[in-house]
């Protein structure tokens, strides 16, 4: 697994000619250019065309692009892969995923492209929305299903609906989702991302979405607005303690080896593989190198 | 690819940073371009010259292009244009990619 980070997975409607020209200034870790939901039938092509043309041409420096497309069941996925492929997108979100096959469908019409194009086979990375009862029961076959999956996220709106209940504020009737999707991308070894939060304007609310799903092991969330951005990268960031204790597991694992120890303790505790594990994630988070 | 122009294709809106692009079958041979732009004296000679290279791209003559510009990007005005001409020729959803 990379060490990317991807805390924030903003969406940004492929129909907009304005935020697809503007949405990296806002910090979030990944965009998420839209060409399925938030795009009217009518406006399909264009979309796909706007979003082609902005990610050849626009700089987004270092903020890695995703597109979601339409599902090859509809008669638009099959041309937004291939146009997305060429364009170069970093990521290509599946809506609705269901089974393994529907990753492997998706995988080989982005095989095929890339060997029509002359593209090295395998650049072009997938990630899977899980939005039903189905794709929950199969979480750990899609994550699996192709060397190219980084991510799966959880789409909760279609998922409450099927289970014939709605969201609450303690999100408890996601519980059991939540936990299989992250089971399964922590067992696949690829990132687990959680659903939006609609309120805009309710900040506490989603703030204490975001501590829940940090605290269950999440690495980020799909968020729909800018102003979003900031609480998640800020409950996300480790404190300065947690920072200042992290680096000293790791200097103190560092002399440990090269004096030959095997177990050691900090400040009284022990330190063994996963404590230095933690600690390596929270530099990560805390985009501080361990040297 | 045949790019014949079998209807008005339109595409784009009159937002900020759009550009609305019609296209339709000329009478005379060659491009004709009529546009409007907030920032026509700046940048109108750039707006006209990436409309015809995109049409060039895909083998489009004989048209009359309208265009209203909203202060678009390049990159915005290329795919109003390309989807224009997909809606005018009635593919809109059978591009061939490897034109662009």
């Amino acid at each position: 697994m990379g060490k990317r980070l991807r805390r924030t997975m903003l969406y940004v409607p492929g129909s907009n000619p304005s935020m697809l020209a503007d949405a990296h200034i806002y910090g979030a870790d990944s965009l998420m250019f839209d060409l399925e939901d938030s795009i009217s039938l009518l406006e399909k092509d264009s979309a796909r065309l706007l979003v082609y043309n902005a990610i050849k041409s626009i700089d987004y420096g270092e903020t890695e692009i995703v597109v979601r497309i339409n599902g090859l069941d509809t008669p638009y996925g099959q041309s937004d892969i291939e146009a997305m492929v060429r364009a170069g997108a970093d990521v290509i979100r599946l809506p609705k995923t269901g089974t393994a096959q529907d990753v492997i469908d998706v995988e080989k019409v982005i095989e095929d492209i890339e060997i029509k194009i002359g593209k090295p086979v395998g650049t072009t990375k997938m990630m899977g929305a899980i939005e039903s009862p189905l794709g929950v029961i199969n979480a750990m076959e899609i994550a699996t299903a192709s060397p190219r999956m980084i991510g799966i996220a959880l789409g909760a709106e279609d998922f409450v609906t099927n289970m014939k209940t709605k969201r609450s504020p303690e999100g408890v009737e996601l519980l059991y989702a939540r936990s299989k999707i992250l089971i399964a991308a922590r067992a696949a070894g690829i990132y687990a991302l959680d659903t939006v939060f609609s309120n805009v304007n309710d900040e506490e609310g989603f703030r204490n979405e975001v501590k829940l799903i940090k605290q269950l092991g999440f690495d980020g969330k799909s968020i729909i607005n800018p102003r979003q951005i900031a609480p998640v990268h800020e409950i996300y960031t480790p404190t300065q303690k947690e920072i200042e204790d992290a680096k000293q597991v790791i200097r103190a694992i560092e002399e440990a080896e090269e004096k030959g120890l095997g177990v050691i303790s900090v400040n009284g505790k022990m330190v063994d593989k996963p404590i230095v594990e933690r600690a390596e994630r929270i530099l990560e988070l805390a985009n501080v190198s361990t040297v | 690819m045949k790019m014949k122009i079998v209807k008005t294709g339109m595409s784009g809106t009159m937002e900020s940073s759009d550009i609305n692009i019609v296209i339709e079958k000329g009478h005379e041979a060659g491009i004709k371009i009529h546009l409007q732009s907030s920032v026509e004296k700046q940048f109108g000679a750039q707006i006209k010259s990436v409309i015809l290279e995109t049409l060039g791209e895909m083998k489009v003559n004989d048209v009359v292009v309208r265009a209203v510009d909203r202060g678009a990007l390049d990159c915005t005005i290329r795919a109003r244009v390309q989807s224009a001409v997909m809606r005018a020729v009635k593919k809109e959803n059978d591009m061939d990619w490897g034109i662009l």
